[in-house]
């Protein structure tokens, strides 16, 4: 029994790197900010969507952002031309797997998968950090590497706004060498809307739940009011 | 007791209050159960409007296309075909389409919008079977002499006319349901929507 | 006998009166509604600890009824789409979000499978306060028992079908335990699976046990628990016996209706118990990560172990205890002692009747062995419960061993402890404490 669990201890988790050692930054945003939502959606189709796939996700759901049907045609429609259309990625995962090793995950759900017992917000404050920490990496097929995904197969697709970062590797931190189109606080901000777009998207639903709860306790705290007087009603009968 | 009445009374109320708020928190509760048994997102986009081609349609020429898991045919037809629906007024049984099959704007002598074109449900009004090509005139294609063509349910015998108007006497008992459906261009149709964003 | 029913059961006259008799002597009705009910006279000095039965009761029916619905949009299949994502997985999220309410009737489903074994835990928890699995409700409490093993089951099986990562794993892992048996272990789990690893064949008899199988047994189990906790009539928190003390109507003096008084107490029972299920389900369905566990948001992959497998929280007692069994005995590998281990400790339960051989039923008029003896043994259920999350650690080994120790030696040696320890009088009408 003993062998069979160290056996899977050592077993491969190559994709589910841990990140107990790697202190990771509080995603700063808010699910509430519809704008910052809508700018996550634009960067999410732009840069994304071209080898991950949102498969749970339909481009009708993208109007709850505060969206009209012709806004979503005309910005983010790029991989159907059905506005009930799946979220799907254009690329097929047989070839992926050919370029980077592994077929890129769905990210519909990453920010809940990405969680920690016990912290809710760990997936968004993983992605928040994970996006913000590649560096350059001569050793590395795609000549990038993270500080939070250790030799991860993805390359900086955002390096463009960021910049390239270098590892420091006496103060174990990063530096940026050659800057991008954003200054470091601009690119903070469009990766706060990028991980609060997929927070979102793990779970559009999430505000309305949260609001629904209030109301169902408010009803339950009356039905609790009349159902306790009705008890006691009938057990002053009882001695 | 003495005060039997007076606690009696109360009882009452205090039940009636509880069956109250608790009925309404049950038929709440029921909502969600009952909302999940109507379509899904996956269901409606299924469901959604299908744009068809007609470009390539050439006059006498059918082509079927599926909506909402139905075939629907849409028909060039010609001068011809056209002609026989005013001759055929006496031989069908609702030749002025006052029965609600189809949209205000197919409620006229050729149920359609644009007169060559027709866009009709492919499915026979008695039981669901889809009826058969029967353009030829005459006993050419095993039709009596009179035919004049349009189409035979090859499942019970009903007839239909190019207009997709059901003949008398026939086991089907209203003509073919014409869909909603809107031009979005000369040789574009949108099966599905009366008008876009309608 | 229809004419014996005939005659007690005649009408008032009335159009709903004429409608009963009719009924009444062709099916009994009333005389159900009586017996079990309006008739059954229950101690009346119930208290907190007597609401989970019907709570149980509740939260079945809240599966049930929600697992109806869910069954509807589900498909039990491991293939991937064409999205590359395994059908299974891919129905649950369609669910969350294709299907008008499905968010809410699955939140219900995943907060009800871990309320369901909070509110039963609770429950056996009172059979050991007061003592009532003693004679003559032994029957009540085996049944019971089975009901405890059948939801085990049903749980297991429930939990392969969102087909995750830790569905996936953890059902790898536990098959893979029964192949410890000897003999015919490596032919029963291939029976279980239905393959060679855990794969759609198991997919889809786990759908059929957790969907109908299970479901109809533990139907048939809760009616039988309640028939013979009627024919003996319950017990109270003083363990006093109200059959004892009848009136001259041969009604016990101690005993109320249940309905109306413990229907209308149960009522505000099932309302507090909806405001934190409520809480929970829409506030943090996740349960901080132990209600929906995280490694399940990411689909099956029979390739990639996560880093960390650990059965959920409500199996955790009995895994550490399983994981406790290190030696190999008699030519049989740890592993396989580690299974006798995990089902001797539920098993074990069964066997109070006759290990408690204390003249006391009530722990209220125990002696301080008991008190100690309990304390201990629940403050041990949590620890193995705890140690059970975590990953295997030489330190956990070591208190594993020592809680497990602790926790068969509280049954084993019950009929020695029970009868060394003293005890009050018990009174011959309860108490309202």
């Amino acid at each position: 029994m003993k062998k069979f669990l160290i056996a899977l201890l050592f077993a491969p988790i190559m994709a589910f790197a841990s990140t107990g050692n790697v202190h990771v930054d509080k995603w700063p945003g808010s699910v509430s900010d519809k704008a910052a939502l809508q700018n996550g959606a634009k960067l999410f189709v732009n840069y994304c969507l071209n080898c991950h796939g949102a498969s749970y996700m339909r481009y009708k759901n993208l109007m709850d952002l505060g969206l009209t049907e012709q806004q979503v045609r005309e910005n983010l429609m790029f991989t159907s031309d059905k506005i009930g259309g799946l979220m799907a990625v254009a690329a097929r995962s047989d070839e992926q797997k050919q370029w980077f090793g592994a077929t890129p995950p769905d990210l519909t759900i990453v920010a809940r998968a990405r969680g920690e017992a016990g912290n809710a917000a760990a997936g968004a404050d993983w992605l928040y950090t994970y996006l913000r920490s590649f560096y350059r990496d001569a050793n590395r097929p795609t000549g990038w590497n993270n500080v939070v995904f250790e030799n991860v197969g993805m390359p900086h697709i955002l390096y463009g706004l960021q910049g390239q970062q270098v590892l420091n590797h006496e103060t174990h931190k990063l530096e940026l060498a050659v800057p991008g189109s954003m200054a470091p606080a601009e690119f903070d901000k469009a990766v706060s809307d990028l991980v609060g777009f997929m927070v979102w998207m793990g779970e559009p639903q999430q505000e309305f739940r949260r609001t629904l709860g209030w109301f169902v306790l408010a009803f339950l705290a009356v039905l609790f009011v009349v159902a306790y007087a009705l008890k006691k009603e009938y057990w002053k009968d009882i001695h | 007791m003495s005060n039997q009445g007076k606690v009696d009374c109360g009882r009452r109320r205090l039940v009636v209050a509880t069956a109250a708020v608790g009925g309404a928190g049950a038929v709440a509760a029921l909502v969600p159960f009952v909302s999940s048994l109507l379509p899904s997102e996956r269901a409606k986009a299924a469901g959604a409007p299908v744009e068809v081609d007609i470009s390539k349609l050439e006059p006498g020429q059918m082509m079927t296309v599926e909506w909402r898991g139905k075939p629907v045919w849409i028909i060039n037809r010609t001068k011809d075909m056209l002609d026989t629906l005013p001759k055929l007024a006496d031989a069908v049984a609702d030749p002025k389409s006052d029965k609600d099959q189809q949209p205000a704007y197919a409620k006229n002598d050729t149920r359609s919008i644009k007169p060559e074109i027709m866009v009709v449900v492919g499915i026979c009004t008695h039981l669901g079977c889809s009826p058969s090509q029967k353009f030829k005139k005459g006993a050419e294609e095993g039709m009596p002499g009179e035919w004049l063509g349009g189409f035979l349910c090859p499942c019970h015998g009903s007839t239909f006319d190019f207009a997709g108007r059901v003949y008398k006497a026939k086991p089907a008992p209203t003509n073919l349901e014409v869909p909603p459906h809107v031009y979005l261009a000369d040789t574009r149709i949108l099966i599905g929507e009366d008008k876009k964003g309608a | 006998m229809a004419a014996g029913n005939f005659e007690k059961y005649k009408s008032d006259g009335s159009l709903a009166g004429n409608a009963l008799e009719w009924v009444d002597a062709r099916f009994p009705a009333t005389s159900l509604w009586k017996g079990h009910l309006s008739e059954y006279y229950a101690p009346k000095n119930f208290n907190f600890w007597y609401f989970f039965g019907s709570l149980a009761l509740l939260v079945l029916v809240i599966q049930i009824v929600t697992g109806i619905f869910l069954v509807m949009h589900y498909k039990p299949d491991a293939a991937l789409n064409a999205n590359g994502v395994p059908v299974a997985f891919a129905s649950v999220e369609y669910i969350m979000r294709d299907v008008p309410g499905g968010w809410l009737i699955r939140y219900m489903h995943s907060t009800g499978a871990s309320a369901f074994f909070i509110v039963v835990y609770l429950h056996m928890f009172r059979g050991l306060l007061y003592g009532s699995y003693r004679k003559p409700r032994e029957l009540t409490w085996l049944f019971g028992v089975a009901i405890f093993l059948c939801l085990m089951g049903e749980a297991f099986f429930g939990y392969l079908l969102p087909w995750g990562q830790m569905s996936y794993w953890g059902a790898q892992v536990i098959v893979n335990l029964f192949s410890a048996i000897p003999v015919i272990g490596g032919d029963l789990s291939l029976i279980i699976r239905g393959d060679f690893v855990v794969g759609d064949a198991t997919l889809n008899r786990f759908f059929s046990f957790h969907v109908i199988a299970f479901p109809l047994v533990l139907i048939g189990l809760v009616a039988a628990h309640v028939l013979a906790l009627h024919e003996t009539g319950s017990n109270n928190p003083d363990g006093v016996e109200i059959k004892a003390n009848k009136d001259e109507h041969g009604i016990p003096r101690d005993g109320i209706p249940f309905h109306p008084y413990y229907t209308v107490k149960d009522i505000v029972g099932v309302v507090v118990f909806l405001m934190v299920f409520s809480a929970v389900m829409f506030w943090a369905p996740e349960g901080g990560g132990y209600f929906l566990e995280t490694p399940n948001f990411y689909p099956a992959d029979p390739l990639k172990t996560p880093p960390h497998i650990a059965p959920v929280w409500y199996f955790t007692p009995f895994y550490s205890i399983l994981r406790a069994m290190v030696w190999n005995f008699f030519g049989l590998d740890a592993k396989f002692w580690g299974v006798v281990a995990m089902g001797a400790s539920v098993v074990i339960f069964a066997g109070l009747p006759w290990l408690d051989r204390s003249p006391v039923k009530s722990i209220r008029y125990r002696g301080p062995i008991t008190k100690a003896m309990y304390t201990i043994f629940v403050i041990c259920f949590f620890i193995l419960g705890y140690l059970g999350t975590l990953s295997p650690s030489p330190m956990g080994e070591l208190v594993s061993q020592v809680c497990t120790v602790f926790y068969f030696g509280f049954f084993l040696g019950m009929p020695w402890w029970s009868r060394m320890d003293k005890f009050k009088p018990v009174p011959d009408r309860v108490t309202m404490k």
